[in-house]
Parts: C-alpha cells; structure tokens; sequence
C-alpha cells in the first residue's frame, strides 16, 4: 500500500510540476509580449480547430417553423445605408442593381435579381444570434452560394469569399462594410444568398436587395447589402486584413460562438 | 489509505495536548483549485463585458429589444438626471451607481449596466472581453476536467465528497446547518473530514460551473448545429443564457459564504491547507 502510495503521489507531483511549468510558461510569455492580445486571440485557433472538428459532416443549423418567427427582427448594424451610389439604387427600387462575381473564378458574371431568382432557391427558417447577445428567428429565401460558385468556376488555389457591401458604416476610407468565409462555410447547404425575408422582399433594414446568411455563425457575417462577390486566395490585402469590418475592428474572423 | 493521513507531530511529547496536523488536500486539489479561481474571476468580469453589450435576459429561442425580458438593466433620465434601474418582472428597482447607469474613471454617471470595476477590460470593449473569455473558457475546462478526473481516479469524488446514507438523515443536516448558524465548527476527529454542508457546497459549485460550461457552448451557433440536443435540454439559446447568468451569480453567492468561512473558521490554517496540504486539526473542546 506505502509504495503504491508513493508511486501514485510521485506521479501525480510529476504531473503537476510539468503542468506548473507550462502554466508559468505561458505566464512569462503573456507578461513578455508586446501584445497580450495576440495570446488571447490563440484561443480562436482552437475553436475554430474543435468546431470544425465538430462539424465535420456539415450538420444543419435548427430549422425553425413559422410559429417560431420573432414578431419583429430587431435591424442592426447599417439600418440606412446612405452612400450615394446607395442611395441612387434605393432611388429606383434596386432595379438598376447587379451582383459582381468575380476574382478567381473562370466564369466572372453580373447578375441582376431576375437572373438570381431564375436559380433554384432555398426557404430556412433560422435564428439569427448577434455578438452583442440577443436572438431572433426569421425566415430567409435566396438563392445557395456553393453552386453559384460552382457555376462561377474556382481556380484551384482559391480560399476564401468575400461580400463586399454597400453600406459605409465606419465612415470614409476602409468604412465600406465587407465579410468573409472560407469554401467549408460558403458551400455549406444553408450559406445562401437571401433577396426575401419572412415571405416580403428584404427590407432596406435588414439588407435589401441581398444578404448573406450564414447559418452557425453569428450575426456580423451575415453581410448586407452585397455588390459583389470576391473569390481570393489570400484576406491580407483586403480592408485592414482580418476578413471582415468587424474582424479589422477586433472581433473574431470565425464566429462560431 | 485515506487522503485525509494523520501524521504523528514531529513535536516532543509534553502536558500540554499535541498540535495535530494532517495532510488535507492532495496536490492535483491544490492546484486545481487556484487555477480554477482564476479562470472564473477573469471568465465572470469578462462575462460582465459581454452582458454590457445587451444587459436583457429572455426565455425560450430568441430574445431582442422588443421581446419580453425578465431581467433588464437600463437607465432613465429625469431632467439632467440619470437614473440607474433594475427590472426583474415586474419590479424595478432604482441601482444608479451600480446597475444601470454608473460612474467611470472620470468620475461622471453613463448608461453602463455593470460598473467599470466589475468588468474586463473595464471601459466598454466587447472584442476584448470575449478574448478574454473565450482564452480562459478553455483553460477553465481543460482545468475541470483534471479535477473531474482526477477525483473519480484517486476515489476523491467518493471518499470525501459524496454524502454517507447516515449524514443524509434530515437530523443530521438540520443540526449541520445549526452549528454552522451558530458558528460552532467541527473540531478534533470531525474535523478531519468534510462535514455535509460542506459536501453539498462543493458539489453544488462543481455542478454549477459544469452547467455554465454546457450554457455556455449552447449559446454558440456552431455548437448548436453540432450538438442540437443542448438546445432541447436548455430551452432555446435565450434561454441557455439565462441560465448561464443566473448559474454565474449563484457560483458568486458559493464564494460570498465560502470566504466567509474560511475567515470564520481560522483563514491561516484554511488558506494554508490549500496551498501546503498541511492542516491542524482544530483540538476538541474540554
């Protein structure tokens, strides 16, 4: 029993000891970098690493029925956007609006809403959650980006999407909204493209005449008022580089919690 | 061979009654338990930063400005005035310069739903604070499951904490929590083991931050499409956060009376147990 005893208290001291010295590892690197930032945003890394690992066989996001829906979806963000080139296309009802896909893909297009709508179309019943806390289910109809990339054509080292926005929310230079994510989000069944909202067209509110929803993340990424669609290899030189107006401005470029 | 070893004092025998000194709590306790002090200090005040960020509570799936919150910290203005408010139902209560509307470091009253001091960082940045918590909630269950692990392997978990058929009896806990009301604690044999409030507590608080682990990862959307059936088992996310709140001010309230405790009950000979291992058995009244 002594021994068994001893061996055992050894080794858990052992243990502890290699995990002390990790800890003031770790320790003496926070209290040494030049930016304690840079630790706490490893964390990111193995979210992203765990999630993915959790979501491996793209489940769906809850779907909700229309029972469910929020009685009014709470707008966020840019509620107005009120650059001039905005403001022309609300002038007219976005009739003279179009949606860039271009970058690197073989096939760059321009597609007006009559175009989008003639593609096979999505209905989702979805919770949208915002970084701030709050949630609200709405239901969304628009059209799946993975085979209007699909379409498009990838170049082969091609990565990540990027929405560019119309609206100006950070004012004046690198204040155009923008969002990104990579191919296993953006050919995910319901990253879709939404032109209806809870069976009316999107309002200006919530993004009118596109918006992307990309369920299981949060609200930021679900980028409104889309001009175009940037196909990319690299965010770096892309806004501040961090693959989003939010993620310039600190947040989390993966969204997942 | 039990965790709780008496070891015979290296002190010479005399008259007077020996000090007697065991080895109280093993190493991987030790440890865990002031890592996990850490983590849930930083995880409350940045958790604070992100309930500033929308300081409104809901039940069910979803939850916004125009839905019914049952918890809501706000401000009002009266004139120049501003009034600081808590609303839980249909209560409201005035909280200026605490809840709801507070002073900054330049000394002057804002819409702030917890005060600068109780948050981190302590100006309002929501980035930072859920760096801050997202770094730390993984330190915090890596930490969890050690302990957790650690306790079912050395027989931690049944020896010391999960209550024996006899101290379960309704007597037993009722003068438990007598002696504790009247600050009589155990001493000499008693002592040396925990008593049933005590196993309770300790417990409890272990339940409490395992259910704001599985409240927390509900609120995630990407968890959610993993795992759908922490939804059904909280309710919806409005409500997962909730709970995660009202669990976070309840292992609050864990800390309020366990502190007090160990000032009660000799906070040297406590905080040393914890540090060292090394306890002196309070000697047994003449």
């Amino acid at each position: 029993m002594t021994s068994k005893f001893l061996s055992r208290r050894r080794l858990l001291t052992a243990g502890a000891v290699g995990v002390g010295a990790l800890a003031l590892g770790g320790l003496n690197r926070f209290l040494i970098a030049p930016n304690y930032l840079q630790i706490l945003e490893s964390a990111e890394g193995l979210t992203l690493r765990a999630q993915r690992a959790m979501l491996a066989g793209q489940p769906l996001a809850r779907e909700f029925s229309e029972a469910d829906l929020s009685p009014i979806f709470k707008a966020n963000g840019t509620v107005l956007p009120d650059t001039a080139a905005c403001e022309a296309l609300m002038a007219n009802d976005f009739a003279d609006w179009r949606l860039t896909i271009d970058g690197m893909v073989t096939t760059p297009a321009s597609l007006s809403m009559a175009d989008l709508k003639r593609l096979p179309q999505r209905t989702q019943i979805t919770r949208h959650d915002c970084v701030e806390g709050w949630s609200a289910i709405g239901k969304w109809t628009g059209v799946p980006l993975g085979p209007l990339l699909q379409t498009a054509g990838l170049a082969p080292n091609a990565r990540f999407v990027v929405f560019h926005c119309a609206d100006d929310l950070g004012g004046g230079a690198n204040g155009l909204y923008y969002e990104s994510v990579d191919l296993v989000d953006a050919f995910h069944p319901q990253t879709i493209l939404a032109h209806t909202m809870n069976d009316a067209p999107l309002k200006v509110a919530h993004g009118a005449p596109l918006r992307l929803r990309v369920e299981r993340q949060l609200g930021y990424k679900h980028a409104k008022y889309l001009m175009r669609i940037e196909v990319v290899e690299s965010l770096a030189n892309i806004g501040r580089g961090n693959g989003g107006f939010w993620e310039d401005r600190g947040y989390e470029w993966y969204a997942g919690i | 061979m039990s965790e709780i070893t008496a070891e015979p004092s290296a002190e010479p025998a005399s008259e007077r009654p020996q000090k007697e000194v065991i080895y109280r709590h093993k190493l991987f306790t030790r440890l865990t338990h002031w890592v996990n002090v850490v983590c849930f200090t930083i995880l409350l005040m940045s958790g604070l930063q992100i309930l500033n960020a929308h300081p409104a509570l809901y039940w069910g799936q979803f939850g916004a400005d125009d839905d019914h919150a049952f918890l809501q910290f706000y401000a009002t203005r009266d004139g120049d005035e501003l009034i600081g408010r808590t609303r839980i139902g249909s209560l409201t209560i005035e909280t200026t310069g605490l809840f709801g509307a507070s002073r900054g470091s330049d000394g002057e009253l804002d819409v702030r739903a917890m005060p600068t001091w109780a948050t981190l960082p302590s100006i309002r940045d929501l980035a930072t604070g859920r760096r801050w918590h997202f770094f730390f909630a993984w330190l915090f269950v890596i930490n969890g499951l050690v302990y957790v692990g650690a306790s079912l392997v050395t027989g931690h978990l049944w020896r010391n904490l999960i209550p024996r058929a006899r101290e379960l009896r309704p007597g037993h806990i009722l003068r438990d929590f007598w002696d504790h009301a009247r600050l009589k604690f155990p001493k000499g044999e008693a002592a040396k083991r925990y008593n049933v409030l005590q196993k309770g507590a300790y417990l409890g608080v272990t339940l409490l931050l395992a259910l704001l682990v599985l409240t927390g990862l509900t609120m995630s959307p990407g968890i959610n499409a993993a795992v759908p059936g922490l939804l059904d088992l909280f309710g919806g996310r409005q409500s997962a956060r909730s709970i995660h709140f009202i669990c976070a001010s309840l292992t609050v309230a864990f800390v309020v009376i366990h502190l007090a405790m160990v000032v009660l009950a000799g906070p040297i000979n406590e905080i040393r147990s914890m540090i060292t291992g090394r306890y002196v058995v309070p000697p047994e009244d003449k």
